[in-house]
């Protein structure tokens, strides 16, 4: 959790100034084009390598937008998006395929975002094959073991597992890269409570375990207190508050932090909640 | 965690299954009357005997034992033209219909696809090809390349791609939205790849129903053509011409028409009955 505050690692990525505007269609007006809206009002931060960083703020508030940014399914309209170093807000595809391996990203919905036509172990092995890290039937396994889940799920379809069981398949295609980073958006906003404090656990360990940096978005502040090291509050596609985990919620900049941690339901039971997990099957 | 095996309902008989083994057995019995039909038909269907003519059907007076469903006003075996008549029926409809099938999905996947320019011009393309009456689209090309299989074949190609290509341009469009595309993106895939190999298995359920239902057309459109004279030489024994044939004479050997009629319509029926309930059999997630 907080344990790892005192030095300021180095910076995976340096976000400056980041906009991103989509066209309204909804008032496009009858001759000219569509006016835009701002989603995201020149975001700046920086992501620390080796670190948790939590992302919150209200429906609508851009964090998926700006997730997307991060692992490059979104191109920014302008500013900079520096990846270790490097400015990848304006690559094209070919450009960006040999980074994508560390930058993976795990989805809201399981159900759609493994193919139902594949099974399991192809799910997991097919991009540990593009690049050139494995690929067979084997290294899925080791990967789904990774996660929890046991070889006889190799041969499963999606439609074939519980929620929490797709999510960890999620997941161990996701590290199954060894990537540097991992955006986490809403894995678990599915699943009954207790399998998301299982799925969250898991993935929080395995980060912490393998070194990687993990960018994890949720409305939950309960969640992000637990997993992450630092927090950037979004609001209207601007940040509001951002630092190291303690600061942000003992000392809350803004009103919009505050309305939302005064929305925590029961801060004093969440402890109990996580500490009676099970360790994932 | 509780491990909910569901197990593949694939395997689980339904009341559904009868809408795949009923025309799966129609089509196995016309299959094999195409395939054997010189071991299986009792007679030569071209043999004219004008001593036996117009034949009714066996359960009637008057019926010659050999020829089950009767001959027609030249004395041709009914029973023979339709089983020899399944050749070219299946012929037709297996390669029109792949053909069709092939170049129209193909058309459906990239516009659904890649959106933008190839879209507009697949779409506006279907659109002018689709405000030709198909009928007239056909008899219009069979007549400019000539009578024969291969004119049929091509005419119900160029005809009825449209139909694949709106379908598979739709299916495709929803498929495109799915997070396992954004998913084939960040596990690094290339464009062309995601669409071969994550987005069309998830339409190919789509496209086997039409191609079923592309073989009953191709069988229907065949017959059409070898009723107004434009398949093959009228002679070789088609479904259509028969039914062309059998017109004429109703009123005294119906079952010149019928036959043939039932044939036509129960294949064409399986088809579309078929394409179905494959559909749904292959349906991942339908439970
Ligand atoms: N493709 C798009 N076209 C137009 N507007 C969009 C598009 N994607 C997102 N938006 C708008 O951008 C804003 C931010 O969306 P985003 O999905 O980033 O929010 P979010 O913070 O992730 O919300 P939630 O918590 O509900 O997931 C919303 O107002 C949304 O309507
Ligand atoms: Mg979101």
């Amino acid at each position: 959790m907080n344990q790892m505050t005192q030095p300021t690692p180095p910076a995976l990525f340096s976000i400056r100034d980041l906009r991103l505007s989509f066209a309204d269609r909804a008032h496009k007006p009858l001759f000219g084009p569509a006016p835009r809206v701002e989603v995201l009002k020149g975001l700046s931060l920086e992501i620390p390598e080796g670190r948790i960083t939590g992302i919150v703020g209200e429906s609508g508030s851009g964090k998926s937008t700006f997730g997307r940014i991060l692992v490059r399914l979104l191109a920014p309209e302008s500013g900079q998006v520096l990846f270790d170093g490097k400015d990848i807000g304006a690559l094209g595809e070919a450009a960006l395929r040999p980074l994508r391996r560390d930058l993976q990203m795990i989805f809201q919905d399981p159900m759609s975002s493994l193919n139902p036509r594949h099974k399991v172990w192809r799910i997991i092995a097919q991009p540990m094959k593009r690049y050139g890290r494995g690929g067979d039937r084997t290294d899925a396994i080791t990967a789904l073991e990774k996660v929890g889940l046991s070889a006889h799920f190799a041969d499963r379809y999606p439609h074939e597992l519980s929620g929490g069981q797709r999510q960890r398949v999620g997941i161990a295609r996701a590290i199954a890269l060894e990537p540097r980073f991992i955006l986490a958006d809403e894995i678990v906003s599915g699943l009954d409570v207790s399998s998301q404090a299982q799925v969250l656990t898991l993935l929080a360990d395995l980060a912490r375990d393998m070194g990687l940096t993990l960018a994890f978005i949720s409305h939950d502040l309960s969640v992000i207190r637990h997993l992450c090291d630092t927090v950037v509050v979004l609001h209207h596609g601007v940040i509001v508050d951002q630092g190291p985990v303690e600061d942000v919620f003992e000392h809350p900049q803004s009103e919009i932090t505050k309305s939302l941690l005064s929305a925590i339901p029961h801060p004093e039971m969440d402890e109990t909640w996580w500490d009676d997990m099970p360790e994932p099957a | 965690m509780a491990d909910v095996t569901t197990n593949s309902p694939r395997l689980i008989l339904t009341d559904t299954n009868f809408r795949l083994w009923l025309p799966l057995l129609w089509i196995g019995v016309i299959a094999a009357a195409a395939l054997l039909a010189p071991l299986i038909a009792p007679h030569d269907p071209l043999a004219q005997d004008l001593m036996l003519e117009r034949l009714p059907p066996f359960f009637m007076d008057g019926s010659e034992p050999g020829y089950w469903l009767g001959t027609d006003s030249l004395g041709r075996d009914v029973l023979s033209r339709i089983i020899y008549g399944a050749r070219i029926a299946l012929f037709v409809s297996l390669i029109a219909a792949t053909t069709t099938g092939i170049f129209g999905s193909a058309l459906g996947l990239i516009a659904g696809f890649y959106g933008g320019w190839a879209d507009r011009v697949i779409s506006r393309l279907v659109d002018i090809w689709m405000a030709f009456p198909p009928v007239l689209f056909a008899v219009l090309l069979v007549a400019v390349m000539g009578t024969g299989l291969g004119s049929v074949i091509a005419a119900i190609a160029l005809i009825d791609w449209t139909r694949f290509a709106r379908v598979i341009r739709a299916e495709t469009m929803v498929q495109a939205r799915m997070d396992y595309v954004d998913s084939a993106r960040i596990g690094g895939a290339r464009r062309a790849a995601t669409l071969v190999s994550e987005i069309l298995p998830n339409v190919m359920p789509s496209i086997i129903a039409l191609l079923m239902l592309e073989m009953g057309i191709a069988v229907i459109v065949e017959a059409i053509l070898s009723f107004v004279n434009l398949s093959i030489s009228s002679d070789d024994p088609t479904w259509g011409s028969m039914i062309a044939e059998g017109r004429g004479a109703i009123h005294f050997a119906w079952w010149v028409l019928l036959f043939p009629l039932i044939a036509l319509f129960m294949t064409v029926l399986s088809f579309s009955t078929l394409g179905e309930g494959l559909k749904q059999r292959f349906d991942p997630v339908l439970k």
